[in-house]
């Protein structure tokens, strides 16, 4: 028995949304709502808040198979612009992941690297309608002869290309600061010597996994804003921990849970799929992600209610504690505090920088918002939930 | 008061004198390095803002002459794609002169060209390669000509 006072269904939200009567806000206008009219009545008033975040999200690749030619050919080993792609799956499958770079990349050599070029610019340059140079070599069998293979093709010559993110969306992420006495660069950015900056990663109150903090309605087969087109949850995201320790709204103060996400290639949007290159680090991709959240009842409204002052996150050394695989807390910050350009550690003034663009979250926000009112996208209800804590809330 | 962005070229055998020292010393100018760069055994270079009256700021000039070192008017611009970025902010980190910054609340990175001291620090950290070097036309005149 359901002791909630509002109870909708997600038959109900879709056919509100079919009738264009649906109610739909960002998880920014949701804030306001729920403080001024309560969870209950925002329940009552809201169907579905929209989410969204942009930022170098590193676990993102695609498969492509790239179709059979004549003669044919089991490919060993394939290279996307030179950016070389896993072969071992079938004469033709590939998996072309996002930090691979170029072959002739100086990585490292020359530090800080400036990896320019990587799987994640490929992909970028495939949905982009580029031409990109594929090259192909195999031992040679005798139903797949072939040896080598050269060839230009488009994202429209591959016979199948599909985004698969084995880790995405992260529930909440360290801010790294670095309290060595040289500059270093990390995938959180440039550090500063002496705490000069402290760096995070995040669209904070906009950012979808804040908004379901334990993961009630998003779950296999939960439909997304995924690169500008539509995707999928299709599993828990390597990584997924749904013990992480929570503060009193539930919320993780801690890295904490993932998600697995995929969609056609085919219909994505170079503006949301973007290769990166972080200096002194490696390549990546910039993925553009938002999930819509049915308003089920009065706990959904309370969690997409959630605002950057409510969520928390931890202080970590990127000098000498993370490399040495400790992430001990330093000390802990809101997204607020974060936000507002700076913040106090041990009594000394930090300023911070955002790697999450909230300009290109609020879009993802406000274009999934649309596609929702307007009628062409529909919630799906989850086919199994993903692991939640182990203790239940 | 006269106010310009300079890059001094320093030939390898003048590594050793204090000769922006001497500028505000000798000359009465405000300098304040916006970028330096030595080349072990070749040359050394900097670029640096410098004020003071019109005077003093040619005599400088001469004094830097005299002694070897190149002049060049800061004649290179950094130019951001406008589309391309994404306004993540994470060149805010290594930007010396606040000509990038975040605007708050909405978190747009705003380019300020006039803040710009051209040191390129932005390029490689950029994670979407929307900071570049845009080549000005009098690049290489003289600092203090007509």
């Amino acid at each position: 028995m359901s002791t909630h006072k509002v109870v909708k269904s997600y038959e109900q939200i879709n056919a509100k949304i079919k009738a264009g009567s649906v109610v739909v806000v960002t998880a920014d206008e949701m804030v306001d709502i729920v403080r001024e009219r309560g969870a209950q009545e925002a329940a009552r008033t809201v169907d579905v808040v929209t989410t969204g975040t942009f930022a170098p999200m590193c676990s993102s690749g695609a498969f492509i198979n790239f179709g059979h030619s004549s003669p044919t050919i089991k490919a060993s080993h394939v290279w996307f612009n030179n950016v070389p792609a896993y072969g071992g799956i079938a004469a033709v499958d590939c998996y072309l992941g996002a930090t691979e770079p170029t072959v002739e990349d100086p990585l490292n050599l020359v530090h800080p690297g400036e990896f320019n070029y990587g799987g994640g610019h490929v992909i970028h340059d495939l949905v982009a309608g580029r031409a990109v140079e594929l090259r192909a070599t195999a031992y040679g069998t005798q139903c797949y002869p072939r040896r080598h293979m050269e060839k230009t093709v488009t994202l429209a010559d591959l016979p199948y290309a599909v985004l698969c993110n084995p880790r995405n969306a992260y529930q909440n992420y360290n801010c790294a600061i670095n309290l060595g006495k040289k500059i270093i660069y990390t995938y959180m950015g440039v550090l500063k010597p002496n705490v000069g900056n402290a760096n995070y990663s995040t669209s904070g109150q906009l950012s979808p996994l804040f908004n379901d903090p334990y993961l009630k309605t998003i779950g296999l087969g939960t439909k997304i804003f995924l690169g500008g087109g539509t995707g999928f949850v299709t599993w828990w995201g390597t990584q997924h921990n749904p013990d992480a320790p929570r503060n009193e709204v539930g919320i993780p103060i801690k890295p904490a849970q993932t998600l697995m996400v995929m969609g056609d290639l085919k219909q994505m949007d170079p503006r949301w799929l973007v290769g990166a290159s972080l200096v002194g680090y490696g390549c990546s991709l910039s993925v553009g992600i938002g999930i819509p959240i049915p308003i089920l009842n009065e706990d959904m409204a309370r969690h997409t209610g959630v605002s950057d002052e409510q969520i928390i996150t931890h202080i970590v050394d990127y000098n000498s504690d993370y490399p040495s695989g400790k992430s001990k807390s330093l000390g802990f910050v809101n997204y607020a505090q974060l936000k507002s350009g700076s913040i106090e550690f041990e009594g000394q003034s930090v300023p911070t920088v955002p790697l999450s663009s909230m300009i290109r979250a609020r879009e993802v926000a406000h274009t999934l918002k649309q596609w929702i009112k307007s009628g062409q996208f529909l919630l799906t209800e989850p086919q199994m939930p993903l692991p939640g804590p182990s203790t239940k809330a | 008061m006269y106010s310009k962005m300079l890059k001094l070229v320093f030939p390898k055998t003048h590594a050793q004198e204090p000769v922006v020292c001497n500028l505000a010393r000798l000359f009465d100018l405000e300098f304040s390095i916006l970028n330096a760069t030595i080349h072990p055994r070749k040359v050394g270079e900097m670029v640096l803002q410098l004020s003071g009256n019109p005077q003093s700021f040619e005599k400088g000039m001469s004094y830097l002459k005299e002694r070897g070192i190149t002049v060049i008017k800061a004649g290179e611009q950094m130019l951001r794609e406008e589309d391309t970025c994404v306004h993540c902010g994470a060149c805010t980190a290594i930007c010396p002169t606040g000509a990038l910054s975040v605007e708050r609340p909405e978190m747009r990175v705003i380019f300020d060209v006039e803040k710009c001291s051209v040191c390129k620090l932005c390029v490689p950290v950029c994670p979407h390669h929307a900071m570049s070097l845009l080549p000005l036309e009098n690049n290489g005149e003289s600092a203090f000509g007509a």
